[in-house]
């Protein structure tokens, strides 16, 4: 097993472990503010020290993994869900109109950057963790589309798709039988990294004020917050900062260990 | 090729259309009556009729959809709600701010990736290729918003090199106008840089698999020569199409790192119609950005063409 | 003299042990084949004398040029002598040219690389090689996907010798080809030596190739020279066992019983099947007939084979026949019902062995699995103990191991693997079976067994099949009666032996003509 695949798997089980204790124990009450201990520094009271209102940062970067994590994790489960099944069909469907729809549909979404689907639902439904949610989850549709349509093409032309269609078999039910245990590896492997975009595209829609609305904790609004600070309390843009690439570079490296070990050959979009 | 562009060109023509339908739908037709929604619940009825009235809401959808689509075609964005003045000077003002932005980040990510990619594929495995990718690897997990924040606090707080935010305006010259977007637009490419260097290294090495590798290097080419003469051109055509995704990144990346160095470009804009609920702004504004990434895509598109002669036939 | 003499050759990449004390000579003006199954170490031989080796290999001995030591020189010299004094081609004509660059410009590299002519007296000098090579229609502007095979090949052998090398080397130039063509380019070759008096060095694994083509031959089996020396000697003297075995695999004859009486089973009536071609430059989108007014009929217990070459049409007729795509006009019947309209009744009655023993299966599934897929059309497929049953008689029937029900395919070895795909065809008794191209990818001692197989299958019950392959000498033993196939159409039939013996249309004699065949006194069976 490579190093990377072990801090990857360690660091994203210490987030994800963070975001579950956060549920029955944090060390301060983020509801709480305590402006008299406002903007302190790391110390072994605050570990991370405190925000303009006296909040506990390590608080609320467990808090904020709980909003980050959820976004990103149910984005790449609409992405997944309705991507590959469109993925599948129009490469069952090679060259027929559905799959023309199909991909025309998915070009036309890339058309749209998450961050313009995001101002989009914004301007008429208002900001939201929901509305993030829905943004990179529109987003991530073309995206699984796109990679299972064509790891299902070059599988559709292997012979054992056409022993299968020999055998009388139907184009779905060959598709699920044959053709999605095929490109699970690939799905999985595109999965983390998706997430971990998610993850970034959460913070950058909730540090413009698009994503999760206060009383909720996210580590992009911690951002916005800090920004003003950025001279007197460097740390409050620290934590939250490093928080975040330290778990997207987490991410990144268990999924780059996952596409090592499950199959070397596999080729994964890392746009 | 004339055949091939035709066909992009009308795909392209297709996909502004759908992506108009999108836009007018979500703005427009989904808030039910947008004029309602734009003044709040508070709104004193004349000022809702009149509102109305300039929106034209008393006529048909399809009337308005062509009233707009028609506007946009001959320059005219409408009017804004909020400050009473022509959406298209609005624009016109901030795209000279977000279009230089994306551009200019667009030029450092290609001028670092391209070397740094090419350099790590062809020291594959050694100190120099781990280097590189350590280094891509950290770039992909920062946030840009977040590194934006880290250099003002390093070169423009600490180090003084940069003023904190502003934009100095390209009347004061190319250099001034330049100087105050270079923060930004490293901020802006240096995580795209890091993605674009791992597609380059991968692609590439992938291509020095390739049997025609062999085959220049039967023919008597070094390893660096086989590597620039045979490899880069075909490892160009994966990377292209990353190219053409990273600018509506960097377009819509824009948006966010604007706000972080109070530049006025379109970002700004949209943020201050979103709160003030100018649906008239960010609709225009929002067709625009769609229109520029289509563009841009249709011009990757006539590249593919240029680099890879197999397309040029391809109906 | 010698020019190339490879002297106690040594290999081993990581771990592995490759090659062993392989020694190679090579004359200026003769041609020295290489011969072996996969495996052999015949390719990387070749390579090690380009110096060209994957990473992590390791090389001892001597590799002797015109009396320098290879092996002892450095890159940089290497690099003076590729494409200059040693030249190489190889098997895959079309992933050996590089897309992007026109055929011209590559040509032109080789000169430019080695000499100090400017690029227009390269380009000059390139137009006159690519004559030399029978290219001479041939724009230098042209890119590599819009030539033919053999137009593709014949430009490697320009880029090759442009600069009229020493010694050339040509790793299986001919494999990828039909067998018209693979002629033609056997006979440039040929040619090109005597004219340069330039030593070859040919690696191949088709014996008829060898026989009609190589001054000298060397044998190799597992990284070691079983047998050397003049081609004639070789081949008919047969020292070593392997090359006994090799030769007898080679021309592998089976016993097949008497086919039945004619009782029409599938019946191909005037089927047509046309592409749009794409359009090309500035000419109008052609019409492709792929498969134009084909008739005939496969009785019950026939064996019957088609022959052609690649574009003929047989695949695209391969996959009507088998229901996977439509045609335009006519019909194909299976025992009286349409393979189009009846679908799974018609689908439960012909089954299918591909090509490919790597591809034919799912790479995720069990054997038990794989091989009971044709289940799938019964209406009730055998359960629990019975189910076993039927896949441990399959497993039998075919020469593997009712053990082998619960592995993978990638445990399997190429021939075990159409072994299998055969079981897989067999499970559910059905009146057709189409072998397409099915011993094609296989060494020839590994196709003589799944030939054997076939031909013990028949004897034990009445098989129909339609056995579809390029390789004339394979149906040639298989089947009884064989159909030929040029351009979208049959242009004859008849009983096997009748067709191979006196062909009657031309393009049948010339097919003959051009497959290679080994001389009568290699085939008697070795010494006496």
């Amino acid at each position: 097993m490579k190093v990377g695949f072990v801090i990857g798997a360690v660091l994203s089980a210490i987030v994800l472990g963070l975001a579950v204790l956060s549920f029955v124990w944090t060390p301060y009450d983020i509801t709480q503010l305590d402006v008299a201990n406002k903007l302190k520094g790391p110390s072994d009271v605050h570990w991370l020290g405190t925000d303009h209102f006296g909040r506990d940062l390590l608080s609320m970067v467990m808090m904020g993994a709980r909003t980050s994590l959820a976004v990103a994790l149910v984005a790449v489960g609409i992405g997944m869900g309705l991507g590959i099944p469109l993925g599948l069909t129009a490469a069952a469907l090679q060259g027929g109109w559905l799959d023309e729809v199909i991909m025309r549909g998915n070009d036309l979404i890339f058309a749209f950057p998450s961050l313009v689907i995001a101002i989009l639902i914004t301007a008429v439904f208002g900001a939201s963790a929901v509305n993030a949610i829905i943004a990179i989850g529109i987003f991530n549709i073309p995206v699984f589309a796109r990679l299972s349509r064509g790891a299902a093409l070059s599988l559709w032309s292997r012979d054992f798709i056409l022993a299968a269609r020999v055998a009388g078999k139907g184009k779905a039910r060959i598709s699920w039988e044959h053709i999605l245990p095929n490109i699970t590896n690939l799905m999985i492997v595109q999965g983390t990294i998706q997430f971990s975009l998610g993850i970034l595209a959460e913070a950058a829609l909730s540090y413009i004020g698009l994503g999760a609305q206060p009383p909720t904790a996210s580590w992009g609004r911690m951002l916005a917050d800090a920004q003003t600070l950025l001279y007197i309390a460097p740390h409050t843009a620290l934590v939250p900062g490093l928080t975040i690439v330290i778990t997207v570079l987490g991410l990144n490296l268990l999924g780059d260990g996952l596409r090592d070990m499950l199959d070397p050959r596999l080729r994964v979009d890392r746009s | 090729m004339l055949i091939y562009t035709l066909r992009r060109l009308a795909s392209l023509t297709v996909s502004l259309i759908v992506a108009s339908f999108v836009i007018f739908a979500v703005i427009e037709v989904i808030p039910g009556d947008p004029a309602s929604f734009m003044l709040g619940v508070n709104a004193r009825p004349d000022t809702l009729a009149a509102l109305r009235a300039e929106l034209g809401l008393d006529q048909s959808l399809p009337v308005r959809y062509f009233a707009w689509v028609s506007g946009m075609l001959t320059g005219d964005f409408g009017i804004s709600y909020t400050y009473k003045t022509p959406v298209a000077g609005m624009v016109a003002d901030r795209i000279w701010v977000s279009l230089p932005l994306a551009i200019y980040a667009l030029i450092l990510s290609t001028a670092i990736a391209f070397p740094a990619g090419i350099y790590a594929a062809s020291r594959r495995g050694g100190v120099g290729d781990t280097a590189v990718m350590g280094a891509t690897q950290l770039g992909v997990a920062i946030p840009n918003f977040w590194f934006a924040m880290i250099l003002v606090l390093i070169f423009a707080i600490n180090l003084r090199w940069f003023s904190a935010g502003g934009f100095a305006g390209w009347d004061k010259g190319l250099f001034a106008g330049l100087w105050s977007l270079t923060l930004p637009a490293i901020a802006l490419a240096l995580p795209q840089a890091a993605i674009l260097a791992r597609v380059m290294r991968s692609s590439l090495l992938d291509m020095l698999g390739e049997d025609f590798m062999r085959t220049a290097r039967a023919k008597g080419l070094t390893r660096r020569q086989a590597l620039w003469r045979h490899a880069v051109r075909n490892a160009m055509i994966p990377v292209l199409t990353i190219l053409g995704l990273q600018f509506s990144f960097l377009l819509a990346g824009g948006i966010v790192i604007e706000q972080v160095f109070f530049l006025p470009g379109l970002g700004r804009l949209i943020f201050q119609s979103i709160s003030a609920r100018d649906l008239i702004v960010v609709e225009s504004v929002v067709m625009l950005l769609v229109f520029l990434v289509i563009v841009v895509n249709f011009l990757v598109d006539l590249t593919y063409a240029w680099v890879d002669p197999r397309l040029r036939r391809r109906t | 003299m010698t020019l190339l003499s490879v002297r106690n050759l040594s290999l081993s990449i990581g771990d592995t042990d490759i090659l062993h004390d392989v020694d190679v000579d090579v004359a200026p003006g003769q041609i020295t084949a290489i011969t072996g199954e996969s495996g052999s170490g015949k390719s990387l031989t070749a390579l090690s004398v380009m110096d060209l080796l994957p990473r992590g290999s390791q090389v001892q001995g001597q590799i002797l040029f015109g009396g320098d030591d290879l092996l002892a020189m450095d890159e940089a010299q290497m690099c003076a002598l590729r494409g200059n004094d040693i030249a190489m081609i190889f098997q895959e004509p079309l992933t050996a040219l590089n897309p992007v660059k026109s055929v011209g410009d590559q040509v032109a590299e080789t000169i430019l690389i080695h000499t100090d002519e400017s690029r227009r007296q390269a380009k000059a000098r390139a137009r006159d090689v690519m004559n030399r090579v029978g290219l001479d229609g041939i724009s230098l502007d042209r890119f590599p996907h819009e030539l033919s095979g053999g137009q593709r090949q014949r430009v490697c052998i320009a880029m090759a010798i442009a600069l009229r090398p020493k010694l050339l080397i040509a790793d299986e130039p001919t494999t990828a080809l039909d067998v018209t063509t693979q002629a033609t380019i056997l006979d440039l070759l040929k040619g090109l030596v005597r004219e340069f008096d330039m030593g070859l060095l040919m690696i191949t694994h088709d014996l008829a190739v060898v026989a009609d083509f190589a001054d000298s031959i060397a044998v190799m089996q597992m990284g070691r020279v079983v047998e050397a020396g003049p081609t004639g000697d070789v081949l008919q003297n047969q020292t070593h066992p392997y090359t006994r075995a090799l030769l007898a695999a080679s021309t592998h004859q089976v016993d097949l019983p008497d086919a039945p009486s004619p009782d029409p089973l599938l019946v191909v009536d005037g089927v047509t099947r046309t592409y749009r071609r794409p359009r090309v430059g500035l000419a109008a989108p052609g019409v492709v007939r792929a498969v134009d007014d084909v008739s005939f009929t496969l009785a019950r217990g026939e064996r019957l084979g088609l022959v052609g070459e690649s574009g003929c049409g047989k695949s695209t007729l391969t996959r009507a026949i088998l229901g996977l795509d439509t045609v335009q006009a006519g019909d194909i019947t299976l025992g009286g019902k349409s393979v189009f309209a009846d679908g799974l009744a018609v689908r439960r009655r012909m089954q299918v062995v591909f090509q490919d023993p790597y591809g034919s299966f799912n790479p995720r599934h069990r054997v038990d699995r794989l091989i009971t897929e044709p289940f799938h059309v019964l209406d009730r497929p055998p359960k629990g103990a019975a189910r076993a049953q039927v896949i441990a008689r399959a497993l039998t029937d075919v020469g593997l191991d009712p053990e082998d029900a619960g592995k993978f395919i990638h445990e399997f070895s190429g021939g075990q693997r159409q072994r299998l795909a055969i079981a897989r065809a067999l499970i559910v008794e059905p009146d057709l079976i189409v072998f397409d191209e099915a011993v094609s990818a296989l060494d020839v001692s590994v196709r003589a067994q799944v030939l054997d197989l076939i031909a013990d299958l028949c004897r034990k019950r009445p098989l129909s099949y339609l056995f579809i392959s390029h390789d004339l000498s394979v149906v040639r033993t298989v089947t009884d009666r064989v159909l030929v196939m040029r351009a979208g159409q049959i242009v004859e039939q008849g009983p096997t032996e009748d067709v191979f013996q006196n062909p009657t249309h031309p393009y049948t004699q010339e097919l003959l003509a051009a497959a290679p065949v080994l001389p009568d006194y290699a085939t008697a069976g070795g010494p006496t």
